[in-house]
């Protein structure tokens, strides 16, 4: 009796066709609407934050290096779920209340600072110390080699491993769901939960993730290989 | 032109540069040589304040800087728009087309409008027998190419002396002559240089005088003549014979 429930009959499969057609609408909505922004957004403030972090953390102000080093190791070592708990459920307990989406835009955007940061820190030191003395040379000053000569470089170092974290952050707002963000997950959460076709549901919701990954990995290659062909393959200098 | 007095400077415990003074007169070549690690390149960095001096005073075209006293970033920046430099490995910017790395400075640190820059690039590139490649990047030249590029680099901030350190050490043989070839017209035209090199025919050819410096110190200086052929000291003469071989 309990098998039969479970097996593949017909009735079945064809109930599962009427939910992929009626639920795969909201689960894309819910992709173009939450997902996608929220990756995008919480990026780019995240890169903003991750530069300024690298450049504290290399800085010559022990000031500066303390506070950068302090944020990043927070970040890093405490988990993404509990931040978002903190920032939406927490803060409303000392009166900061923030909306679902803003939440789960500052929680991101502070991750992608801590992990960005080491990328790019590691992009500008890895830049050999000839750039900047060359910049030095022609009267640059540390700004004006920064901007101009070393973090170019840096960024298309970095392209390769930041493109990475952006895919990472796209499965990551997974967890937004948990704050009430009505992302492709959270879709899934509700749909499935009316119709109790769980594996079904979840399934086809990590599907539109992973279209969105390979997409996202395809653009990714075509950049690094524009790259290459702009810098050369060996890039900087002895 | 140039005036160094009671230069020092010391990496931890280690005395590279020990009360070193020079004087080079306006329009003048001085050629450096002596053995690996005497403090050569050292000396160039200290000049353009690229290290910084643990005491003595530079001067250059009368601009004065004083390191037995505290000095500010600001006058190290203007003193250092005084002197070009040229590096033995380049350091051309890799994500810079020829033009750009001309321009660069020109650009960001003159001021000067785009056209300007590009107008003014095109002049010594071509001065430096590089007008054919001004769209390219430093990894589609010849090490000699990149060289030259790297003086025009130099050459466009207007400096009042020229700095070299070992400029055609990373070459490979067939592409010294066209750097050197560069570097004596730069000269010709007057332009006060100090060149760290062991090219003795350049030397012989273009240079006033050449210092011999050993742990840090003068040893000898003289004309090349001089120099080359009656070294007074031991270590100029041990020096030289290693040299030749
Ligand atoms: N940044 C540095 N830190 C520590 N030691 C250095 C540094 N630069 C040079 N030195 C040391 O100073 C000495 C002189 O170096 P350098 O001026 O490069 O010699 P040269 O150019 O004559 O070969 C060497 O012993 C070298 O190891
Ligand atoms: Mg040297």
């Amino acid at each position: 009796m309990y098998l039969n429930t479970i097996a593949l009959s017909p009735e079945r499969l064809q109930r599962f066709q009427e939910i992929a057609s009626t639920s795969i609408g909201p689960l894309i909505e819910g992709a173009i609407k939450y997902t996608i922004p929220l990756a995008i957004i919480a990026f780019s403030i995240g890169l903003i934050i991750a530069i300024f972090t690298a450049l504290a953390r290399i800085s010559s102000n022990k000031f500066l290096r303390a506070i950068a080093r302090i944020y990043v190791s927070i970040i890093r070592g405490t988990p993404l779920l509990v931040q978002l708990f903190i920032i939406f459920y927490g803060l409303p307990t000392i009166g900061i209340t923030i909306d679902p989406f803003p939440s789960a835009v500052i929680g991101f955007s502070l991750n992608v600072g801590a992990y960005a940061s080491e990328i790019i820190r590691a992009a500008i030191l890895s830049i050999p110390k000839g750039q900047w003395e060359a910049a030095y040379s022609i009267g640059m000053n540390y700004s004006q080699a920064l901007r101009k000569i070393v973090l170019p470089q840096a960024a298309r170092v970095s392209v390769p491993p930041l493109s990475n974290s952006f895919i990472g952050l796209v499965k990551d707002t997974s967890l937004a769901a948990t704050i009430l963000v009505a992302e492709t997950f959270r879709r899934a959460q509700e749909i499935a939960s009316m119709n109790y076709e769980f594996l079904f549901v979840y399934v086809m919701a990590a599907l539109v993730y992973w279209v969105i990954c390979f997409i996202l990995s395809i653009i990714q290659g075509r950049i690094e290989i524009r790259l290459d062909r702009v810098v050369g393959k060996t890039g900087g200098l002895s | 032109m140039i005036s160094i007095q009671g230069l020092k400077k010391s990496f931890g415990s280690q005395e590279v540069i020990k009360n070193v003074d020079l004087e080079i007169e306006q329009g003048k070549v001085v050629v450096i040589i002596g053995p690996s690690g005497s403090g050569k390149s050292t000396l160039l960095r200290c000049l353009n304040v690229l290290e910084t001096p643990n005491g003595g005073v530079l001067s250059i075209d009368g601009q004065k800087l004083d390191f037995n006293s505290a000095v500010s970033k600001k006058s190290i920046s203007a003193f250092r728009r005084l002197t070009g430099m040229v590096f033995q490995g380049y350091n051309l910017f890799p994500h810079l087309t020829t033009t750009g790395n001309v321009t660069e400075g020109l650009t960001t640190v003159k001021g000067l409008s785009h056209k300007e820059a590009v107008k003014k690039a095109e002049l010594l590139l071509d001065k430096v027998g590089l007008a054919d490649h001004k769209d390219k990047y430093p990894f589609q030249l010849s090490g000699g190419q990149q060289q030259r590029v790297a003086i025009a680099r130099a050459l466009a901030m207007d400096p009042k002396v020229m700095l070299f350190d070992e400029p055609t050490s990373a070459l490979d043989p067939e592409l010294v002559g066209e750097v050197l070839r560069v570097m004596k017209d730069l000269a010709h035209e007057g332009m006060t240089m100090a060149v760290v090199t062991h090219e003795m025919r350049f030397a012989k050819e273009v240079a006033d005088e050449v210092i011999f410096i050993d742990e840090g110190v003068i040893v000898e200086r003289g004309a090349p003549a001089e120099i080359f052929n009656h070294p007074k000291h031991e270590r100029t003469k041990k020096f030289l014979s290693l040299l030749q071989v």
